[in-house]
């Protein structure tokens, strides 16, 4: 076991360092830097001026050079400084988080707790009414993009109450933090509890065939055992890979909700950087992102483990 | 007959169709018997002759879409399980009528300790704490005559063989200590050593318990070893029914006499061996399209017109010795 940890912690980091020049490379392939954007939205330019930010920021430096300063940089912990505020990029980053995380986490939330006892609902009743009306609520999950939903849903609310949800940057209470996340977590999980659901379904299909859940029954177990103690406790393992691959997804649909409901969390700031060629912004969040990722998908492996005992991880 | 009282199971004209998109056909049909307290009856016949379904009819457990249980009655212990409700029945089940599985491999959960499984068996039915069902799993365990019982109520399904998988099943099954156990083909999938344990620990523990036994098999030998009466099913019905000894001493219906032609026999030393392995020509019909007469009359040597035209009753030739067979006379000639 400590050798499988180790080795995967190796594999973590190989993945990291490839994350990480992928995406440094790919921001200078992008035509255009912080510096043309801002010359040419002033109108004027004078060459020297130009080279001379350019030699301030260190963007004139070779690529290689800039990585290993950047990579350099973040060992040390210094993240650098964003080009468009001048603040550290730490600053702009770190308060930015909790609010993103806050909406990946509802939308987490209710793609689990909505997807899979919807999903075990649909299995248990395969062909009926209610398992036909379950899957087309679900395909229209997986057709809508969030973005559009988002606006449906904003438009609907002036429509029917004349206004529209603001966001609350500071929820006095309880309630009030869940009501400002709510509404554009379910717009961002919709399509997560759409593919939770079919996913639990189709387990749970299979699983129910199978013939320990028929010695359960002849035991004289209740069909809710049954169904959630002996099915969904061996059917939940393909559910797990794919909240987890969808909690890696969820930043893209974050952005455009971010964007659609006015929302300041990192993933509406991360586009706003790559638009101004914010190099030290666009790199930490991605690198910040592909952390939360790689270690998403690693507490997924471990899952595993917990759920089936048939898996163990050795050396 | 035996006394009423004696009976821990009475079937009467229980009959189970399912409904498919090829039409409906029936599994069982009009299948009538009993098993008296400690008694063994096994039910023998070909894949696909309705035994298990049979056997999931008594626990009602028929898939049901496509599956239903349409008449009949089911009496254990004076019960008639056909009219209880689906909690009463859940009361029973496993309680006063258990049953063991053909796939020890399958039949357990992968992701539940053994130990748990048969705790969860006792304490659905019997209502003590938690500690005391463990100890009386942990004692079922030995009771099955597996090793580090308390070690073993710990471990998971996988980390068992197919033999200990088998034993858990039976652990489990008994554990409430029901009146009747339904074992289908209990080791049909097991090596040929570990089945004759496991069918000597069934039998050791039926005698211990006084429990009923319904051994559901195709292999006479296993018949011959184990049970008092056979019942032989062909195409969802009864054809014959009869002591073990009147059943191999003369076989009155031509299936049940196919069948037995079917053993393989181990040449004695000295003796050719046979060449071919004798068999009954041609399969099982399709439960859908059933002959208007006797469902076995197309692959019988011995048929005749009135096979074709008329199902035949089931005739009493004494001692209990039932057959459903035009020519059963002829049969008993040809012997």
């Amino acid at each position: 076991m400590f050798a499988y940890l180790v080795r995967r912690l190796f594999l973590m980091l190989v993945t990291l360092f490839g994350i990480s020049v992928v995406i440094f490379f790919l921001l200078r392939i992008v035509p255009g830097n912080i510096v043309d954007i801002l010359f040419a939205a002033a109108g004027y330019v004078d060459p020297a001026d130009k080279a001379d930010l350019e030699k301030q920021l260190g963007i004139d430096q070779p690529l290689v050079a800039q990585y290993l300063h950047w990579i350099g940089g973040l060992l040390r912990g210094d993240f650098g400084y964003s080009y468009v505020s001048e603040k550290p990029a730490l600053q702009e980053i770190l308060p930015r988080i909790p609010i993103t995380a806050r909406l990946a986490g509802l939308a987490l939330l209710f793609s689990a707790s909505i997807g899979i006892p919807l999903g075990v609902i649909s299995a248990v009743k395969q062909g009926t009414k209610l398992d036909y009306a379950l899957r087309v609520v679900s395909l229209s999950g997986l057709s809508l993009p969030s973005f559009w939903l988002g606006l449906l849903i904003l438009t609907a609310s002036v429509a029917m109450f004349g206004q529209m949800p603001i966001f609350n940057p500071n929820p006095q209470t309880w309630l009030e933090a869940f009501a400002t996340y709510a509404v554009p977590a379910a717009a961002v999980g919709f399509r997560s509890a759409a593919l939770t659901m079919r996913i639990t379904r189709s387990s749970m299909l299979e699983v129910l065939r199978q013939d320990y859940i028929r010695t359960a029954r002849a035991k004289g177990a209740s069909d809710a055992a049954v169904n959630y103690h002996h099915a969904l406790k061996n059917a939940i393992l393909p559910v797990i890979t794919v909240i987890g691959i969808e909690a890696a997804f969820l930043i893209g649909g974050l952005i455009v909700t971010e964007t659609v409901f006015n929302i300041p969390g990192v993933a509406r700031f991360l586009v706003e950087a790559i638009r101004w060629r914010d190099y030290p912004i666009v790199q930490n969040l991605v690198m910040f992102i592909a952390v939360v990722v790689v270690f998403a998908n690693f507490t997924v492996d471990m899952l595993y483990a917990v759920f089936d005992p048939r898996i163990r991880y050795t050396d | 007959m035996a006394d009423k009282s004696d009976l821990v199971l009475d079937v009467k004209n229980l009959k189970t169709v399912f409904f498919t998109n090829s039409g409906l056909f029936k599994a069982v049909d009009d299948l009538s018997f009993s098993v008296k307290r400690g008694e063994t009856l096994a039910i023998v016949g070909e894949s696909g002759c309705g035994k298990s379904v049979t056997a999931l009819s008594l626990m009602r457990l028929v898939p049901d879409p496509p599956g239903r249980i349409v008449g009949g009655s089911v009496s254990l212990e004076g019960t008639d399980l056909l009219a209880l409700d689906e909690a009463q029945m859940r009361a029973v089940r496993g309680n006063r009528i258990s049953m063991i599985f053909q796939e020890p491999m399958t039949s357990l959960n992968p992701v539940m300790r053994i130990g748990d499984q048969i705790v969860e068996a006792v304490r659905l039915h019997r209502n003590i704490p938690a500690k005391e069902a463990r100890d009386i799993a942990v004692e079922m365990l030995r009771l099955v005559r597996i090793p580090e019982p308390a070690r073993r109520a710990r471990e998971y399904p996988h980390q068992l063989s197919g033999g200990m998988r088998q034993r858990a099943m039976i652990a489990m099954a008994l554990a409430c200590r029901p009146a009747l156990l339904i074992a289908d083909e209990p080791t049909t999938a097991l090596d040929v050593t570990i089945q004759a344990q496991i069918l000597a620990l069934i039998l050791d523990l039926q005698k211990e318990l006084g429990t009923g036994l319904v051994l559901i098999t195709h292999d006479l030998g296993v018949v011959a070893q184990t049970a008092q009466r056979v019942i032989v099913m062909y195409a969802g019905r009864k054809v014959e029914e009869a002591s073990v000894e009147a059943l191999f001493a003369s076989p009155k219906h031509p299936y049940t006499r196919g069948l037995m032609a079917s053993i393989p026999a181990v040449p004695a030393s000295g003796v050719p061996a046979q060449a071919r392995l004798n068999e009954i020509p041609g399969t099982v019909p399709s439960l859908v399209r059933l002959p208007k007469g006797c469902a076995f009359a197309p692959r019988c040597k011995l048929a005749i017109k009135r096979c074709e035209a008329e199902y035949p009753p089931l005739a009493d030739w004494g001692g209990g010795h039932l057959a459903a067979c035009w020519r059963a006379e002829e049969v008993a000639e040809v012997a």
